[in-house]
């Protein structure tokens, strides 16, 4: 078997004139947390819904397991879980009604449905609310039944559009580490999100959409190499001769940059994590070293950089 | 070669069955109609409009016990001043909760959030709106069979007389058609809550829809009549024309198809829905009325246009959904 689960060739989407996904090639593996990433309007929900065959491509090829999403569109919804951006359920019902519906479009025995929805809903936290109205839900809770009813299926592969949109950052904490649990189970997941830090958090590679393109690819310390020219920046606090040391630090092979922050404070941009070496030439140029930190690569500044370069070439 | 096509046509066809999921959808729909609180007001409103109807139709028939065959049918289509008959309110109320059922049922899909999630189950969209359809259509097939269970339980206790099977078999085709009629009312709120996405834009533009066949077309088809058909010469002939094409036009409507099928059906007496020059009367016996068989065959133009009118409207409402961007 493939070992890609979502593979597409030169997919395009247009609406009218507008194009709303541009000759995407994107490639998924199997047990990969995978990231798209972009402004609204980028094309990550358009993308999104043609992988689920929900709106139909307008030229070019996706495989999701294999199976094609427009001519076999029952299989793949009975394999991928899809969580939209702020999930809606039926406020009238109970969680577990709610949970039933979705049993029942599957097809599931109603013996196999009540165990899978207490299954799914302790998983998720909310079997002491199973039998309230949805309506009384709040917005994170609702994201976690939203959990619940892509996990009802048992799915192999898992999309979520913005899960972590209008959650405080305690729900959102909560929510990224059940993203991580579902990880660890084998499952696919393919998420979306303009919010940075949770993306950085949770995936093993993103994709950076821009105008309907994938114009970055990558793990994030690739993303950091490729378009700030540095991955890790140390920071060190040492005593001693500043110009020394600051010399001794440039020579560090690796290091892009070396600034003096202030006074004791020195800041090494750098390709790759050469604390090691930075700590030696600190004490062979002669200093005491006081304090080593590495800094790893903050996707929010590829992003921001990134944006100022294309707006600059514009 | 053969096989080789039959490649193609097995790549370019959808999988599985379009009605995946059907039943799941029919009875959620019908769950949600039958415990709303909508539900509850339609069914008090039609219950009173039964009990006062039948009521009044009752005191009216007492006085007339033993002179006609068909007394049963007289329940639905007799009127007691103030009140118009049980079947002239039907004919109002019927597309009434037809539209009150249906008006957001996907546009309260999409403002709820839960239509991409929905369709993200193995269905098909042909699954979740055909299920909408029937799901209100089986509502509405229920509560006015127990309506009209209650009106023959309140004819035989009132009355004292037991129907005939022609009645009962006459009122039930009653029951029928007006559950058909019902159809086509769903199918038109269906459709307009397709179109706009605000539920009460599509209440609005179902009633203004209601109101204009009510009310309206009636006068425009005589006004159309009298322009596209002028008398000139004051002839017999011009006079049956313009009658001939304002009627043609008037069933135009489904409000008048209803009321005329209706009509045939609980008044066996009724020998023709159209024009009848005294020389096509020649050898008939009037008044006496007409067998169930001739009944339906008078009446069944209007039911093919009731259904056709509805599969019509379906198809369109169909049309509409699956080219509809799902995206909220």
């Amino acid at each position: 078997m493939n070992d890609l689960v979502i593979e597409t060739k030169d997919l395009t989407k247009k609406y009218g004139t507008f194009t709303a996904v541009d000759a995407l090639n994107l490639s998924v593996k199997h047990g990969e947390v995978f990231g798209l990433l972009g402004p609204n309007g980028a094309g990550k929900t358009t993308t999104i819904l043609m992988l689920l065959g929900l709106t139909e491509p307008t030229s070019g090829e996706v495989h999701v397991l294999g199976l094609d999403p427009s001519r076999q569109p029952l299989s793949v919804k009975s394999r991928v879980g899809y969580m939209p951006d702020l999930v809606g359920f039926y406020d009238e019902l109970t969680a577990e009604e709610n949970l039933i519906y979705t049993a029942k479009l599957n097809g599931l025995n109603r013996h196999e449905a009540y165990k899978r929805i207490a299954d799914v809903l302790e998983r998720v936290g909310l079997q002491d609310v199973a039998d309230h109205n949805v309506g009384t839900f709040s917005r994170g809770m609702k994201q976690r039944l939203g959990v619940a009813d892509m996990l009802l299926k048992r799915p192999q592969m898992i999309i979520m559009d913005e899960p972590t949109q209008g959650l405080d950052p305690e729900g959102a904490r909560e929510f990224l580490q059940l993203i991580r649990t579902l990880k660890e189970e084998g499952i696919t997941i393919l998420l979306s999100s303009h919010l940075l830090f949770q993306v950085q958090a949770v995936c093993d590679r993103v994709g950076l959409f821009h105008r309907g393109k994938m114009v970055l690819e990558g793990t994030v310390p690739e993303l950091g190499r490729r378009v700030l020219g540095r991955a890790y920046r140390i920071h060190i606090e040492a005593e001693g001769d500043q110009k020394a040391i600051q010399s001794a630090l440039q020579k560090v092979p690796g290091a892009v940059q070396v600034e003096l922050a202030d006074g004791r404070l020195y800041r090494v941009e750098a390709e790759h994590d050469l604390r090691p070496a930075a700590a030696e030439a600190v004490i062979t140029a002669g200093g005491k070293l006081l304090k080593l930190d590495v800094e790893t690569q903050n996707l929010d500044e590829i992003y921001a950089q990134y944006f100022k370069e294309v707006e600059h070439g514009n | 070669m053969a096989t080789e096509i039959a490649q193609v046509a097995g790549k370019r066809d959808r999988e599985g069955s379009p009605w995946t999921g059907l039943w799941a959808v029919v009875a959620k729909e019908m769950a949600d109609h039958l415990t709303s609180a909508r539900m509850r007001v339609l069914e008090i409103l039609i219950v009173l409009t039964a009990a006062g109807t039948i009521y009044g139709a009752m005191q009216n028939i007492r006085s007339t016990i033993g002179q006609d065959r068909f007394l049963f049918l007289k329940l639905f289509t007799t009127a007691q001043e103030p009140l118009p008959a049980f079947v002239g309110f039907m004919g109002l109320l019927v597309p009434l909760i037809a539209i009150a059922l249906v008006f957001d049922t996907i546009n309260g899909e999409f403002s709820r959030r839960t239509l991409s999630r929905i369709l993200a189950q193995p269905i098909y969209r042909d699954a979740l709106l055909l299920g909408k359809f029937l799901g209100a259509l089986f509502t509405l097939a229920l509560v006015f069979t127990a309506i009209w269970l209650l009106i023959m339980g309140l004819g035989l206790w009132g009355l004292g007389v037991p129907p005939s099977s022609e009645e009962v078999a006459r009122s039930f085709l009653f029951l029928l058609v007006t559950i058909f009629y019902g159809g086509i009312w769903l199918a038109l709120a269906m459709v307009f809550s397709i179109i706009f996405r605000q539920p009460a834009t599509a209440a609005l533009a179902s009633l203004a829809v209601w109101l204009f066949f009510m009310v309206f077309w009636d006068i425009i088809a005589g006004v159309l009549a009298q322009t596209l058909v002028p008398i000139r010469f004051g002839f017999s002939e011009e006079y049956l024309k313009q009658a001939q094409l304002e009627l043609g036009l008037t069933r135009l409507s489904p409000t008048t198809l209803y009321a005329e099928a209706i009509l045939a059906l609980l008044q066996p007496s009724i020998r023709s829905l159209g024009f009848i020059l005294p020389t096509q009367l020649q050898g008939a016996i009037l008044g006496s009325p007409l067998p169930l068989s001739q009944s339906l065959l008078l009446i069944w133009p209007h039911l093919t246009g009731l259904l056709a009118a509805t599969l019509l409207l379906f198809a369109l409402g169909y049309t509409l959904f699956q080219r509809q961007e799902i995206r909220a």
